[in-house]
């Protein structure tokens, strides 16, 4: 096994090596993964932030001007920022990184873009591997941007510390926003491009609907105004983003999301794993083979061949 | 994956599996798309952009009035295996050996570079003495483009 100290020594030297071992364990190459393996007891130390809200809302726009305020305090940051893959090419444009270009001479920061590959729900598969090789890294602080999402993306929630939402106005009346779902996921709420007709009375509407029902942490979830392209509003932002990484420490919250992002990853990974070995080749499992059959015969329903699957996954007593 | 340079409808009932790799596939090819230089015209680098992504590319596009450190700072992070220059601005025998120079300085030299635009027959050679893999006139089809990255992109290897 590498010495896991040593490895990060190597990413701190060799400015290609960090960049290209997240591409090689987005592709899934042993070597790299490997790497990860010997780096994963040394994560866990950064703060995870989830950017997420619906397509065009600013997300980008927004990473880019708290970059600039988080490094006037010299932290250094990583931002990560997935787009949809096309479904039918497996391409994909990558345009987040547009928004992220002015601080490119700055080595305190780290911007990549990463394709969903197939994956729904706002993230791409390999995000929370990517995000523990940044925390092994260094980063203290890590933002991932989702896919612009409505409803379905909420992933995130289980991958970052913290999440923050962004609205704005001109998607509907922020009726929607509540509708959506979305919102709920958020533990900071923030309404971007205020400079547009309509952002006031949508800061309203969310601070209303938010002082009546709770997140699910019973904290107050603030509801904030920002214009992402001339900064204005931003400072609160990055400070209510500080606010509730301190909150998180104070209650001991952190702890259980970290035990929540685990059992997601855990879980998740091992749907896509038999998922996919299943796709692949059906034939290669007796059990499966001899369920299937059993079924076409109508001695046995789906649903009592899947338990008889996965009883010894569940540690249950199934004949 | 990335010889599928069919035409695509946007038919979002197909079902892509999940990562081409277990397919036995190679995973998609990541490319930067840049425009160095201070001509305003992007709709070219933009059908690029596209034809690549529906080639199967994963394609990083950072757009107008990049420098040589701006293009060399994104294929750094990145990590791409390809940079495809667009220069409409005949400003391109004193741009490319900058960005060359940049790619270098950075470790870069391995990726794959290649260029487009408005560039005269005349300085393709000395273009390619740079180092630039292949020099696209005007008028180029976008197949020939696709097919000669799709040929001769370098597989990502491991970093030491
Ligand atoms: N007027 C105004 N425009 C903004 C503001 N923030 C972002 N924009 C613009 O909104 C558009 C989308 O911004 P992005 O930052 O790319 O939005 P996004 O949410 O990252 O978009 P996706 O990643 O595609 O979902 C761009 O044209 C931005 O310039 C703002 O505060 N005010
Ligand atoms: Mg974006």
């Amino acid at each position: 096994m590498v010495n896991a100290s040593q490895l990060v020594e190597r990413l701190r030297d060799d400015k290609r090596a960090l960049p290209r071992l997240m591409t090689l364990v987005e592709n899934e190459d042993p070597f790299a993964l490997q790497m990860l393996d010997a780096l994963f007891p040394l994560t866990g130390r950064a703060h995870v932030v989830g950017i997420t809200g619906s397509p065009g809302t600013g997300k980008s726009s927004l990473i880019a001007s708290l970059v600039d305020r988080i490094r006037i305090s010299g932290r250094p940051v990583a931002v990560l920022a997935i787009d949809p893959s096309s479904p039918v090419s497996g391409g994909a444009v990558l345009g987040d990184r547009i928004r992220m270009l002015a601080r490119f001479a700055d080595s305190g920061v780290y911007v990549r873009s990463m394709a969903s590959r197939g994956r729904q729900g706002g993230l791409a598969w390999a995000t929370a591997e990517l995000v523990h090789l940044l925390d092994a890294a260094g980063f203290p602080l890590i933002l991932v941007e989702t896919v612009g999402t409505g409803q379905d993306g909420t992933d995130i929630a289980v991958l970052a510390d913290s999440v923050v939402v962004v609205q704005s106005p001109g998607l509907g009346d922020g009726v929607q926003a509540i509708k959506a779902g979305i919102l709920e996921i958020g533990d900071v709420v923030v309404v971007n491009k205020s400079d547009q007709p309509g952002a006031d009375q949508m800061v309203r509407l969310l601070r209303n609907s938010f002082g009546l029902g709770q997140s699910s942490s019973n904290r107050a979830v603030p509801v904030l105004a920002s214009n992402a392209l001339s900064g204005e509003g931003v400072d609160s932002v990055l400070a209510a983003i500080d606010a509730h990484c301190d909150w998180l420490d104070q209650n001991g919250d952190r702890a259980v999301r970290r035990e929540r992002g685990a059992r997601a990853e855990v879980l998740s990974g091992l749907r896509t794993s038999l998922e996919r070995r299943l796709a692949q080749r059906p034939e290669s499992s007796p059990a499966l083979t001899n369920a299937i059959a059993r079924v076409t015969r109508r001695e046995m329903t789906p649903r009592r061949a899947v338990e008889m699957l996965t009883a010894p996954l569940t540690g249950s007593n199934v004949s | 994956m990335n010889t599928e340079s069919k035409a695509t409808t946007d038919n979002d009932s197909v079902h892509q599996p999940p990562i081409g790799e277990s397919q036995g596939e190679r995973p998609p090819v990541r490319v930067l798309i840049a425009k160095p230089g201070l001509d305003g015209h992007d709709r070219g680098a933009k059908v690029l952009v596209r034809a690549l992504r529906d080639a199967g590319f994963e394609v990083v596009y950072t757009g107008l009035f990049q420098t040589p450190e701006m293009i060399a700072a994104a294929a750094l992070q990145e990590d791409v295996q390809v940079i495809g220059l667009s220069i409409l601005s005949g400003a391109h025998m004193t741009l490319f050996p900058r960005i060359i120079e940049e790619l270098r300085l950075c470790g870069l030299a391995d990726v794959l570079v290649v260029a487009g635009g408005t560039i005269p027959k005349a300085d393709i050679a000395a273009i390619k003495a740079l180092g630039v893999g292949e020099v696209f006139g005007p008028g180029t089809q976008l197949t020939t483009i696709v097919e000669y990255i799709t040929r001769n992109a370098p597989a990502p290897s491991p970093p030491w």
